[in-house]
Formats: C-alpha cells, structure tokens, sequence
C-alpha cells in the first residue's frame, strides 16, 4: 500500500471539506466495538514523541468507569515542528475521525483539542470543519500558550485544569487521572489520523508500511540545508537520507541530521544512509522517531552554537519547578555559551560531563531528560568543534544565524 | 518487598539535611540537591533513611515499598 496516507488529496493553504476527505478516504465506519484490538495489533505507537503504544493507553482508559475524556495535544510546542498544524490545516477531518472513533472506543463523550493560541488558521479550520458534521460527543478547542511545556501533557492538563502551565507529578497518569480529574486518553493528531485510517483499513493494511517493529507511515518534518523545507510523510524505516533526498536533497555538505528535535540525538551525516526512521535504529544512537523532526545541518553552520542555543532556550522553557532543571540548565547552556567563546574554565568538559551525568531521571518531567539526550548526543558528535572552540574561540560561524531557531518556530516559514 | 528512598524534586529546595544525616545513600549536585540511589535500602541503614525523611524541612523525602521486580527494574 502506499503513499501518501495521511496526506492523500491534500493541498497546501486549504482544508479539505467533508465530502471532499469521504471521497478520498471513504465515510468513517460506524463506532466499532474492537477499534481497541485493531490498533493494537497495527502495532501503532503515538506520534507525539514517546513512541508509547497507543492501544496501551486506549485499554488504560476503556477500563475505567464514569466521565472520562479525549485530549487531543496539537500544541506541537516543539520549534522545528510542523507537522501536527499542517496535518490539522490541510485535512482536519482525518483527526475529527479519529479523534471521534477512539472516543466511542474508550467510552469518552467530551473532546478537547488543544491547539497553540497563535494558531488562528487552525482554530477556524477547526470550527468550520466541525460545524460540517455531527458529533455524538461535545467537542472543544481549546487554545493554549506557546510555551514548550504546553505540549508536556501533565503541565497541560493543570493548565487545562485552571492551573499554571506547570508540570505535575507522575504518576498518576493521565489515563487514571487526567481532564477534571478524570481518566483523559491524551493523543496527538496524527496518531488520531492513523486511528481513523486503522478503523476503516484494519491492522494488516497498516502494516503493509514501516518495518516488523515500528509500523506504518510518519509525518515528518524536514528543515535545515534540505532545499525544500516542508511536511512530508515517510514510511517508518526509511533511511534517513532518503527523507532528506524526498524534500530535494542537502542544499550543501551536512555535518549531521538532528532526529527528535531538541529531545533529539544528531547523527553523524556518514550515517544517515545506514540509519533508518524508527525507533529500533534510531535507539542505536539513543534517540527515537519522536515528533518525526529532522533538521539537517550544513557544514556551514557552527555546531557549537546550535547546541548553545537550543540548551540556552530549554533553559529558558524551563517551569523552575525542579531544583536540577532550574540550576542545571542554566548552568549547562552558560558553560556552553562559554566554551563557544573560548572562555571556560578548563575543566569545562569534565563538567558537562558531570553535569549532564547528574541531571537525568530527577525531574518531575522529562524537560531536563530530553535537554541532556540531545547535549550528550551533541557532545559525542560535535565533540572536537567543541575543543576547537574552547581553545580558540569563535570560528568563522559562529556568527552566521543558527540552523535551529528559538522561539519563533517554524510555523511562520509553513509547511509543503 | 523492598524499601527505597524518594524525593518529590517539586517539593524539595535543596536544604540538604538529607545528605548530611545519611551520606551513604544520598549525594548533593553542585547546587545543593539530593541525587539519591535508587535501589533497595539495606535493613541496618534502614534508621538512617527514616532520620533523614522525617528531617526534610519540605517533606520531600519518602521511603517507599516497591515490588521486587520494579525495584530490579529500574536499577
């Protein structure tokens, strides 16, 4: 079978209405009692960025009695993301669908998306497209601040819950105790997508895409020296390279491919023919699909700025909540800041080191887990660019804009 | 079953008496916060790790029972 799936009719700037996504995707099926079952055995596993299997958590919420609810997460808080609004911007109906089937699955008769509060494109999308159908369930947007935690789903659901956009601990987990306290299945719109797609194909169609262990297609965002910066969908397994050949190949040599975003590990451009699009190659190198980010880095770009950067805005993103997050990142992109100037200590390595050694697992989330995963991948592959600099300063990059951007995101620049 | 130390990282604000009162279980980063082991806290230290909950001027600190298999999980 192939592709595109999630993608298939769409064009850019304009939803695609009801009748339009039927005839290209046929009516959704009538709420079907083994929706649960069918997902689990496509083998299907969140998109959000866990790579979590999302039967799992289906069968988590189903379980349970009483009110429970949906969440859509569509903040897509990540800065190099894309893929979500794209999805949601060009055919809202898919997500409705699955969004609406796992509903029926679960037993949940309320909805909320929670969408960036910039996002105005996607918030009429979505109102227009929800006043062209029927819904047995009340369905709800919700817009959310564009903060980097807005996507973590605890310091969502407080916030959703008329907290601050602060995480909480877990457990409990959101299937026990979500939106209103109650069992919330938490999902992102494209792993909805893939629902809505398993529920009128079946698992084994699913299948016929991606590798034995990491199933399916995946929508992926590609920026950086790619020529065509832009949302496209890959089979699972796709080697890297070719993901970067589909949106027109490297505008210039590449130092390294970031997969997973700024929770993301670099792979080392030798590799990226050898390293493929799901989670068992990508865990190789201690990453995963994840949101389905990459960012190719051209050699033209400074490598020790980038990392700079991007643990000086996790810093910034930081809740304070935790004395290891608010102390450590700081500390860690100060040193970083530092070392790129070449004036840190000399003992600057050994402290990274222990640092980012110290920090993992002891955080109420995984803000500093993600933000030491990508400076240790960074470390590993970036290594002497970053001896260079503590030795010798700034090199003749240092001063060319960054590759990643902080803050202001991608979505300005769209998707293709 | 077995027992385990546990710091609520929200509550905590590195006062650091926990350190203090068992270092043989419990390290501080550089900026004053517990880096704790996480494995089963053997029965003579057992004194030492209850001295050091209930000292915690947050109540950050807790000992917790856990299965034997989730305990050897996440060694």
């Amino acid at each position: 079978m192939s592709l595109p799936r999630l993608l298939a009719g769409v064009r850019i700037d304009l939803a695609l209405s009801l009748a339009e996504h039927e005839s290209i995707h046929g009516p959704a099926p009538h709420a079907s009692a083994d929706l649960i079952e069918a997902v689990a055995a496509s083998g299907l596993r969140g998109r959000g960025g866990a790579s979590f299997p999302t039967a799992v958590k289906m069968r988590g919420v189903a379980r349970r009695r009483g009110p429970r609810f949906v969440l859509v997460n569509a903040a897509e808080s990540e800065p190099m993301s894309v893929k979500d609004r794209a999805l949601l911007d060009m055919s809202p109906h898919l997500v409705l669908d699955g969004a609406i089937a796992a509903a029926d699955a679960v037993g949940a008769r309320s909805i909320t998306i929670a969408i960036p509060e910039d996002a105005l494109t996607t918030k009429s999308t979505l109102r227009r497209a929800l006043a062209e159908r029927r819904t047995r369930q009340r369905v709800k947007i919700a817009p959310v601040p564009v903060a980097h935690l807005s996507g973590e789903e605890s310091a969502l659901i407080r916030y959703l819950n008329g907290g601050p956009l602060k995480p909480t601990l877990v457990p409990p987990l959101p299937v026990e105790r979500g939106l209103k306290r109650r069992p919330t299945l938490v999902q992102n719109p494209e792993t909805l997508a893939h629902v809505a797609l398993i529920d009128r194909h079946g698992p084994d169609w699913f299948r016929t895409l991606g590798t034995r262990e990491h199933t399916g297609s995946a929508l992926v965002t590609v920026s950086g020296a790619a020529r065509h910066q832009g949302v496209y969908e890959m089979a699972c397994g796709t080697p890297l390279a070719s993901v970067i050949e589909a949106a027109g190949g490297a505008r210039e040599p590449l130092s390294a491919v970031l997969v997973g975003g700024y929770h993301g590990v670099w792979v080392p451009a030798e590799e990226i023919d050898s390293v493929t699009l799901d989670d068992a190659s990508l865990s190789r190198h201690g990453g995963k699909l994840g949101a389905g980010v990459l960012v190719a880095l051209g050699r033209s770009a400074c490598p020790v700025r980038e990392l700079a950067g991007t643990v000086g805005w996790l810093a910034s993103e930081s809740a304070g909540q935790c004395g290891p997050c608010s102390h450590g990142l700081p500390a860690l992109a100060g040193l970083l800041e530092a070392m790129a100037e070449g004036r840190a200590p000399g003992d600057a390595w050994q402290r990274l080191e222990r640092w980012t050694g110290d920090l993992p697992g002891r955080g109420a989330c995984h803000l500093p887990d993600g933000a030491v995963r990508f400076l240790r991948s960074g470390m590993r592959v970036f290594g002497t660019a970053l001896a260079d600099h503590q030795r010798g300063g700034p090199c003749h990059s240092c001063r060319r804009p960054t590759t990643l951007r902080f803050g202001d995101g991608l979505a300005e620049r769209a998707a293709g | 079953m077995s027992k385990h130390l546990e710091v609520n990282p929200i509550a905590c604000a590195g006062h650091g008496v926990c350190a203090e009162l068992f270092p043989e279980w419990i390290d501080l980063d550089d900026w004053g916060y517990p880096i704790i082991d996480r494995g089963p806290i053997p029965h003579e230290l057992m004194e030492h790790a209850e001295r050091a909950a209930e000292a915690c001027p947050k109540l950050a600190l807790t000992i917790r029972e856990r299965a034997a298999t989730a305990a050897a999980r996440s060694e």
